[in-house]
């Protein structure tokens, strides 16, 4: 202990220098933390909002984007389909079920997702407050959107919300169509914490049918002329796409290619997808990675020449240890425990600095929302990140602490 | 307490030196004097158990140093040997205090706050405890050395060039404080010096000299 107390003080005799040092070795493993993070967080995201969506059936267009708007809604969607179509993917054989969604609307950059009580289940949320919908015109808050809007608005169970029309905040507000706050879910760490959902009816009511609240249900079979009205209604109803689940994964080989070629639709594979996208971004942490092992190089090469001037500084002094019954590797040990106090240092800042770095990402693209990537995550992964510091940091005073070791005490005596 | 028979040393690069026999008893004081570059520094090199002769034979302070281990000639060094080398080597990064507890770390012992309080009152620097060494004046600093040295209280001091680019007066308080410290310890005090002042500072009675010559070879008892 004493011997790392030591360390402290010598390291801190340059504070300058040591300040320097930390703060560029910090540079580096921020980098590497940033993109240790941003990795595990998308691998998340993408496991955990993808499970049990096989695949996507939506408008034509990028399949991509149909995936980044309708399973992350990170994206805006490339369109709608007409809901008799979804409604025939539904009896395909090879399709176990379908789960509508329809977008449209926002409560505070909270999007409204208009769809059906199964779109709870894929994900096994629970209630925290109230119950799930039974009726349009109600939600059922996520849990990170029931706190935010919770604690802006002061809504909670009973309480009522209206909607802006489109997907950001700025669009105009749906005045005279409030939803009903009737229950909210309890943190899945799923993409459902950020959403306000409600019934896919909602969503028409407040587009299409503004202003007739249960129109739908009431006059359903009042009389035929009402019935032909309603079938010609459906026909002409769209939800923005379906999330579909196989009956056997051997349907992943038939089902696209029939959307594809068999509808005006298009199927988008999530697997496909996402592999696609981590491609795509590999490229850019390559380059990211390159740059934080310069980075790293650079603080190590700073650090040894720091060290490395503090044992010709400290010759004397060292070599006077010796002569004060200091054994060889107990002058060394001193100089790896400064070493070991950068790394440490390092470490610490260079997590912090990356969780920044990854925070403030999130909140730029505006990714934070949608539990994508934040900071404040900490993966086992992240571990990787002192041990580069440790490993970088005693590696560069190896040669320095020989030179300690190897300190001539002769020379000390004869004035040299 | 220091002894020496047929001691010589060679260097790495082939130059050698053959010391005097000398037997110094417990308590007195040896004077250590020739030019630069006659082998003083490698005869307390040699005392201190820091390098090994080459032939002869070496006991110090009860110890035969010839076939003493690295190891155990480190933790023999810090429990007999005190030293004060001419540039004082105090620690810019740590105070006063933290110099002295410095000491018993490099000795392998635990800080003893009591033992380092009473080293630095015995030499009157106590109330410079907390003080950085480039807060304090020569002679303050090298009382704080001297109190360095004889923390661990050593069974011999060994002291080189205590007087160098020291007026006459601070000269002569230098090695009194020397002697004082070192009769005051028991300790056996070795001076290693070219200063013919030295020699005047201390009676001939309580000293024995050795002059060594820039030869290599030849070494003169007086």
């Amino acid at each position: 202990m004493k011997t790392l107390a030591f360390a402290w003080r010598y390291l801190w005799s340059r504070p300058l220098g040591a300040a320097l040092n930390v703060l560029l070795l910090s540079l580096g493993l921020a980098s590497i933390t940033f993109l240790l993070l941003l990795g595990h967080q998308l691998n998340r995201a993408f496991e955990r909002d993808l499970a049990g969506v096989d695949v996507v059936v939506g408008a034509k267009g990028s399949p991509m984007q149909l995936i980044l708007s309708g399973v992350l809604h990170i994206d805006v969607p490339p369109g709608n389909v007409p809901l008799q179509a979804v409604q025939a993917l539904a009896k395909h054989p090879l399709v176990a079920s379908v789960i509508p969604i329809s977008l449209g609307d926002n409560v505070q950059g909270f999007r409204i997702v208009g769809t059906s009580i199964d779109y709870v289940s894929l994900y096994d949320a629970t209630l925290a407050q109230g119950r799930l919908w039974d009726a349009p015109m109600q939600v059922v808050l996520g849990a990170t959107a029931a706190a935010k809007l919770g604690v802006s608005k002061g809504v909670s169970i009973g309480g009522q919300l209206v909607g802006i029309h489109g997907l950001g905040t700025g669009g105009h507000a749906h005045g005279d169509s409030s939803y009903t706050v009737v229950g909210v879910l309890a943190p899945s760490g799923s993409v459902l914490d950020r959403l306000v959902l409600t019934d896919t009816a909602s969503v028409w009511h407040v587009h299409k049918d503004a202003g007739k609240p249960g129109h739908d249900e009431q006059d359903a079979s009042a009389n035929k002329h009402d019935a032909d009205h309603d079938a010609e209604r459906d026909a002409k109803r769209e939800v923005t796409m379906a999330l579909v689940r196989y009956k056997t994964p051997l349907a992943a080989i038939s089902f696209p290619r029939y959307v594809n070629t068999s509808t005006d639709m298009q199927a988008a594979a999530p697997a496909v997808e996402v592999t696609r996208l981590l491609h795509m971004l590999g490229l850019g942490t390559d380059v990211l990675r390159a740059f934080a092992g310069v980075l790293l190089l650079t603080a190590g090469l700073s650090v040894f020449i720091a060290l490395w001037s503090a044992v010709r500084e400290r010759r004397g002094d060292l070599a006077l240890l010796r002569m004060l019954g200091a054994p060889p590797r107990k002058i060394a040990a001193l100089l790896l425990c400064e070493a070991l106090w950068l790394g440490l240092l390092a470490a610490g800042l260079g997590l912090l600095l990356g969780q920044g770095f990854a925070a403030a990402l999130g909140w730029f693209l505006r990714l934070d929302s949608t539990l994508l990537i934040g900071g404040m995550v900490w993966p086992p992964s992240l571990a990787v990140v002192p041990a580069l510091a440790l490993g970088v940091s005693l590696g560069a005073a190896l040669l320095p602490a020989l030179g300690a070791y190897r300190v001539s005490v002769l020379a000390l005596l004869q004035g040299r | 307490m220091i002894q020496t028979s047929n001691l010589s040393y060679t260097y790495p690069g082939g130059a050698s030196l053959a010391f005097p026999d000398v037997n110094v008893v417990q308590g007195t004081v040896l004077l250590l004097s020739g030019p630069s570059g006659c082998g003083k520094s490698t005869w307390l090199a040699l005392v201190a158990s820091l390098v090994a002769p080459t032939s002869g034979s070496l006991t110090v302070a009860g110890q035969k140093l010839n076939a003493l281990k690295s190891v155990a000639a480190d933790a023999w060094r810090a429990r007999a040997i005190g030293f004060l080398p001419q540039r004082l080597h105090l620690s810019a990064a740590l105070s006063v205090y933290q110099n002295l507890a410095l000491t018993q770390w490099a000795a392998g012992q635990p800080e003893d706050a009591p033992r380092i309080h009473a080293a630095l009152q015995a030499l009157g620097v106590q109330a410079l405890a907390q003080r950085r060494p480039g807060q304090l004046s020569g002679g303050q600093a090298q009382r704080v050395a001297l109190a360095r040295a004889v923390l661990l209280q050593p069974q011999v001091m060994l002291a080189d060039e205590p007087t160098a680019s020291l007026d006459d007066a601070a000269a002569a308080d230098a090695v009194g404080l020397l002697l004082t410290t070192a009769q005051a310890q028991s300790a056996t005090l070795v001076i290693a010096t070219h200063d013919a002042r030295v020699a005047q500072l201390i009676a001939p009675g309580a000293r024995s000299q050795i002059v060594l010559q820039p030869a290599y070879s030849l070494c003169e008892p007086l």
